[in-house]
């Protein structure tokens, strides 16, 4: 099997201490939350950390709570978990859905809410291992000069495939950093930077801590869709988060839109506002689609042609709007199908 | 012959395999589940270049790693070797020349795999890149450089087989059809990598653990390189956690840790990591095929003109038989009257293609099928009562010579029309929902060994003792398909007894008697016989002795219940123990061998050695689609199987076969693909599988798995053990064009490649003129005059007219040309070295090893 370098590991007990550890390790330090990102990445020599500092013992990092109209959800909540909690399932069904979504049972039940937030980009080029990247002279993301994708490109064009960032972000979701000179609350879309390496505005010696949720109220309908080949296993290869907020005639206050995977941090479409100020017509639909779909600039380091994806792009953004509007999601075709039939894992 | 006639009491009942407890409670041993003690590990440093030549290796570093115990380079293993014996071309570790990314080129043993690596990382390797070729149409247009020494240029092998005057058939032809299709690459997938242990015994002699389909090649290499006696070496196959053809080569890991383990006298393991599976490859050929057929008015066919094109890696493996097999089977499903066969492999600079599954025929089956169904669109023909009509005729031979034994595909065709409504569904679902029809036959079992011999292709040994334990030994490999449970099946038959009460030696060169292993689907017809004649034989011995106890006539005696009886009165008999005893008593120690070579070929042209077997298994299929026509998304939402296997041994197993097969089917039908990328030409060299994992080379998982009715149909074939023949490949066959054929249905248009993605549908979906997607056309092949050999039906002998005197012994190997025009003793060996090849090429340079 392949196997990971040597490092050394620390599992402090409290917060304050993985703070310290990861200060005194100068940036050199990486965080392990459920390992599920960075382990497969170090056995590719992707990431090759002298010191890893597992958060798994610093139990601040599993709490949950509601309180001044937020959930506050700890960083290290696993998706499993996430998934089995009825009450986030009828609040924030944008965020069941993704989590729900990600890779595979197994990997869910070791997988975090933090660890999915802070995912690695991904790349055709990048996720190989060490001999594969060697192969190819490697890429700028790591041991490298030039971005394969598009060889004239002074950046990195690796692609943000979390699936929880694009669904929290149309939910308007704040994170808390903590690190040795206190904590920061942040955005969560700015927490993404546009850039395939240094994409988190996070710095080093900082640690994602909680994400905060504001509780919904009436009127208040989300919803996320994943394109992807199979219905496990695969990271997105086009993903829509959408959110809105409806008054008492079906009017639309409020809209978030956001894509996924087709950039090297989620987009909130600009086109979220035109959802806003009359009911969700079909011809709004059709409109909103066409006008977010041009923000779909895939690039071919995924699964799937780029041509392809682009033009599901439009397909996807329509039916995540028709669900909101509250069409049956199994008659909006075979990817909102299989999401629709989403059993949460007990 | 005593036997008294009897019901069968294990052959057809549903059974848990034998090996069933083991596997689902974890205990099986694969290959790298063995530990031994002082053992070390091994690793091996690959090729990042996809062709150059090695100036020069420099180990020194490496060897001063703490805990490195060995370097191996290809100088320390110079005799090549290679599956076939006229693809005598790889080495343990490549010698002056790497041909892919991923070639293996020196190889580290250490205290552990880390320290294997370390290591590894510090050998430094001066290559001297080469001009890559990355397709058959770039091996076709570039002679220079070549990849291997042999061949003509980058063509590594032609072949041009001609059955009655096709030309002739087709100018009298209503209607001539005339299609190209591509079929992508794909590889096995199997769960477990490969891994092997080899270790010195005590005494000196060698062994070898390896998760392989095919320990007695596995033999012959270890013998030929390492230049050791056979009689030294024992292999042994460890249960293969899935095999699919993907572990039926000599690998260069095995022979490496074999040497290692040799120098070092300590044992030495090496279990490949994922991406070093998906360089070991020898899947699935990717092959541009040109059909052409001609047709009456009523859609029978006159006449079939196929030429393919493979792509088959850097390498030989079995690419000489795959050829052959691209074309060897399409006269066993119809009535063909006329058929030519063209078939042309090509070296490329990617991990050599061999055999996967259906070895050679799902490429061009997907091309008649498809066709089949154009024909019947075009005729206004119903597809089902098109293939219904002409399907070929049992016991006959086909105009290649095949020898046809039973043909169950009729009844196939109606259980899967019956079942899934085809009658009144095909044609009237509405707008993107669809059913589509496909057939198949495959062989059971390859005619002919690997390499010329005249000794059985199976052997079984039994040994019974007076505690009434049976034991059967065979070198049969269980590779998950259940080689196991069929050798228990078939001795607890014959024997009377329980398969729970025979123990199994098997997959192990030492202990048991050679069977050629798991490949081609021959383990339950070949190893079946050999089972039953050693069972029987025992049974003859018991019934002497119990006949003369009992005071019974052997052939009043039944075998069964664990207990031999009076077949007039049953209380009279003893218990199978006691049987053994008295016959032990009477005999002497009780054992018994029983072994078994197939029948000779009809086909005696050069080249007919691939496809004939003694049964050939036949099967249909209907899938049913669901397409998005906004998205090109495709759903197989149900499928419909029916398959021939002359008689289930164990239906649960059969079943099984059935349905995975269906699974690996529809992977290729829909994702995988085996694909590589160049990266811009000023900028790299690189040419390099896009995706060597599990995560982005796509195969399905359970969630796409649809729900699958299986029929088996049992027409028994006496040329099978109880009339058996194979399920093991033949299954997988009908899915990918009936597939194909169902997206017809439901939207009108033609892929006519594989795999068929939602972006190919969309594209088929916007030509509106041909509402098709697939290769425009075949390239230009120089083919050579082929060889006429006279259908059957026109006064044919099997022999072909035009062919030159026969420069190898009658009815030789799988590949029909031992001693191939060109192919000198390989440079690297001592023979090779003396003389210079036949072409005067250069002296085999062997790299400076610093060390």
């Amino acid at each position: 099997m392949m196997r990971c370098h040597r490092f050394h590991y620390e599992s402090p007990r409290t917060l304050r201490e993985a703070c310290a550890r990861l200060s005194d390790a100068g940036g050199e330090a990486m965080l392990l939350a459920g390992g599920t990102d960075l382990v497969p990445n170090m056995k590719r020599r992707q990431q090759v950390p002298p010191t890893v500092i597992s958060l798994r013992r610093v139990r601040e990092l599993r709490d949950a709570d509601v309180s001044d109209g937020m959930v506050r959800i700890g960083a290290m909540t696993t998706l499993a978990s996430l998934t089995t909690d009825p009450l986030l399932r009828e609040r924030h069904p944008a965020l069941f859905k993704a989590a729900a979504q990600v890779a595979t049972p197994h990997l869910r039940n070791m997988g975090t809410l933090g660890g999915n937030l802070c995912l690695d980009t991904r790349c055709n080029y990048y996720d190989q291992n060490y001999e594969w990247r060697k192969a190819i002279d490697f890429c700028m993301k790591k041991d490298g000069e030039v971005c394969w994708v598009a060889p004239g490109s002074p950046r990195c064009w690796a692609v943000s495939s979390t699936d929880t960032a694009p669904a929290l972000m149309a939910l308007g979701a704040q994170v808390e950093l903590a690190g040795i000179h206190g904590e920061r609350r942040l955005g969560l879309s700015e927490l993404f930077r546009d850039d395939g390496i240094e994409y988190l505005s996070k710095k080093r010696e900082e640690i994602l801590t909680r994400v905060l949720l504001p509780v919904p109220v009436p009127g208040e309908v989300s919803t996320y869709w994943k394109l992807r080949r199979r219905g496990a296993f695969d990271f997105p290869v086009l993903s829509v988060a959408a959110w809105i907020r409806r008054d008492g005639q079906g009017i639309v206050e409020a809209a978030r839109l956001v894509l996924g995977s087709v950039a090297s941090r989620p987009l909130l479409s600009p086109a979220s506002s035109r959802l806003v100020g009359s009911p969700l017509s079909e011809e709004i639909i059709q409109a909103v689609a066409e006008e977010a779909s041009s923000l779909a600039k895939p690039l071919d380091n995924t699964d799937f042609s780029l041509g392809w994806r682009k033009k599901s792009a439009r397909h996807l953004i329509q039916g995540a709007l028709r669900e909101l509007r509250g069409d049956d999601p199994r008659s909006l075709g075979p990817i909102a199908r299989r999401a629709a039939e989403l059993v949460p894992v007990f | 012959m005593s036997r008294a006639p009897k019901a069968l009491k294990v052959v057809g009942r549903p059974r848990r395999r034998v090996d069933a407890r083991a596997k689902v409670t974890g205990q099986t041993r694969f290959a790298d589940d063995l530990m031994f003690p002082r053992m070390l590990h091994c690793k091996l440093l690959r090729s990042p270049h996809p062709h150059a030549r090695i100036r020069c290796i420099d180990v020194r570093a490496a060897l001063a790693v703490s805990g490195v115990k060995l370097v191996l380079t290809g100088a320390d293993m110079p005799i090549p070797y290679g599956i076939l014996p006229v693809s005598q071309d790889e080495h343990a570790l490549c010698l002056s020349r790497v041909r892919f990314v991923g070639d293996p080129v020196a190889a580290v043993v250490a205290v552990d795999e880390i320290t294997a690596l370390e290591a590894l990382d510090r050998i430094q390797v001066d290559y001297e890149p080469l001009r890559t070729i990355a397709d058959p149409l770039e091996a076709l247009a570039t002679p220079n450089p070549r990849i291997q020494p042999y061949g003509d240029g980058n063509v590594h092998k032609k072949v041009a087989l001609e059955f009655g005057d096709v030309d002739a058939a087709m100018a009298g032809a209503d209607h001539v059809f005339e299609d190209v299709f591509f079929y992508q690459g794909n590889t096995h997938l199997a769960i477990e990598q490969h891994a092997a242990v080899a270790a010195v015994d005590p005494d000196g002699k060698l062994t070898l653990w390896s998760s392989t389909q095919t320990p007695h090649y596995v033999h012959r290499a270890l013998a030929r390189v390492l230049e050791i006696p056979a009689a030294h070496i024992r292999v042994i196959a460890t249960p293969n956690g899935g095999g699919f053809g993907g572990k039926s080569d000599p690998f260069n890991h095995e022979i490496v840790v074999a040497k290692a383990a040799r120098v070092l006298g300590r044992p030495v393991k090496i279990c490949l990591n994922r991406e070093e599976v998906f360089y070991c490859h020898r899947g699935r050929h990717p092959v541009t095929m040109k059909l052409k057929t001609g047709v009456k008015n009523d859609g029978s066919i006159v006449a079939m003109d196929l030429q393919t094109l493979l792509d088959g890696g850097a390498y030989g493996s079995y690419g000489v038989a795959s050829t052959f097999y691209t074309g060897a089977l399409q006269t066993v499903t119809y009535q063909v009257p006329r058929y030519r066969f063209r078939g042309c492999r090509t070296f490329t600079n990617k991990p050599p293609c061999g055999p996967k599954r259906g070895h050679g025929t799902p490429q061009p089956r997907f091309a008649q099928e498809i066709q089949l169904d154009k024909i019947a669109a075009a005729l206004q023909l119903d597809p089902a009562d098109l293939r219904q009509s002409q399907i070929a005729k049992p016991h006959s031979l086909t105009a290649n010579y095949m020898r046809l034994g039973t043909i169950g595909l009729s009844e196939c065709i109606d259980r899967v029309v019956e079942g899934s409504g085809w009658k009144t569904r095909y044609g009237k679902l509405p707008w993107g929902r669809g059913i589509g029809i496909a057939c198949s036959s495959y062989l059971c079992g390859a005619g002919l060994p690997i390499y010329w011999n005249t000794l059985p292709h199976s052997g079984v040994q039994l040994q019974l003792d007076r505690s009434g334990r049976v034991t059967a030994f065979c070198g049969a490999t269980e590779i998950g398909q259940g080689s196991d449970d069929v050798l228990a099946n078939l001795v607890a038959e014959v024997l009377g007894i329980d398969p729970f009460d025979i123990r199994l030696v098997t997959g192990d060169t030492d202990l048991g008697p050679v069977d050629l292993g798991s490949y081609s689907s021959r383990v339950t017809l070949m190893m079946g016989h050999a089972a039953i004649q050693a069972a029987e034989r025992a049974r003859e011995l018991i019934a002497q002795a119990v006949s003369a106890k009992l005071e019974v006539p052997p052939a009043r005696l039944v075998f069964g219940e664990r207990r031999v009886f009076d077949a007039q009165d049953p209380a009279r008999g003893v218990t199978f123990a006691e049987a053994v005893q008295v016959g032990e008593a009477m005999h002497g120690t009780l054992g018994t061998t029983g072994s078994y070579r197939p029948p000779e070929s009809a086909a005696k042209y050069k080249g007919g050695g691939v496809g004939p077997s003694p049964a050939y298994s036949y099967s249909a299929c209907v899938v049913e689609v669901n397409v998005q026509p906004e998205t090109g998304w495709v759903d197989v939402e149900k499928v419909w199987i029916a398959h021939d296997i002359g008689r289930a041994l164990n239906p649960v197993l059969a079943r099984g076969q059935v349905e995975g097969s269906i699974y690996m089917a529809l992977g290729e039908a829909l994702m995988e693909e085996m694909d590589y990328r160049r990266l811009p030409k000023h900028l790299s060299s690189a040419l390099v599988h896009k995706y060597p994992s599990m995560l982005e080379y796509k195969s399905p998982t359970t969630l796409e798995m649809p729900e699958v009715i299986t029929y088996l149909v049992e027409d028994p074939d006496e040329a099978g053990p109880y009339g058996a023949k194979e399920v093991g490949q033949g299954p997988l066959l009908p899915v990918m064009p009936a597939v194909a054929n169902a997206l017809y249905d439901a939207v009108g248009i033609r892929v006519d490649e594989i795999p068929i993605t939602p972006e190919k549908v969309l594209r088929a979906l916007a030509d509106r003129e041909a509402h098709r997607c697939g290769p425009k056309n075949f390239p230009r092949i120089d083919w050579p005059e082929p060889l006429r050999v006279p259908p059957p039906w026109e006064g044919g002998d099997g022999k072909a007219e035009n062919e030159g005197p026969r420069r190898r012994r009658e009815g030789a190997i799988v590949a029909p040309d031992v001693v191939q025009p060109g192919l000198a003793p390989h440079p690297s060996t001592p023979e090779g070295r003396r003389e210079k090849s036949a072409e005067g090429s250069p002296a085999p340079e062997f790299p400076e090893v610093l060390r």
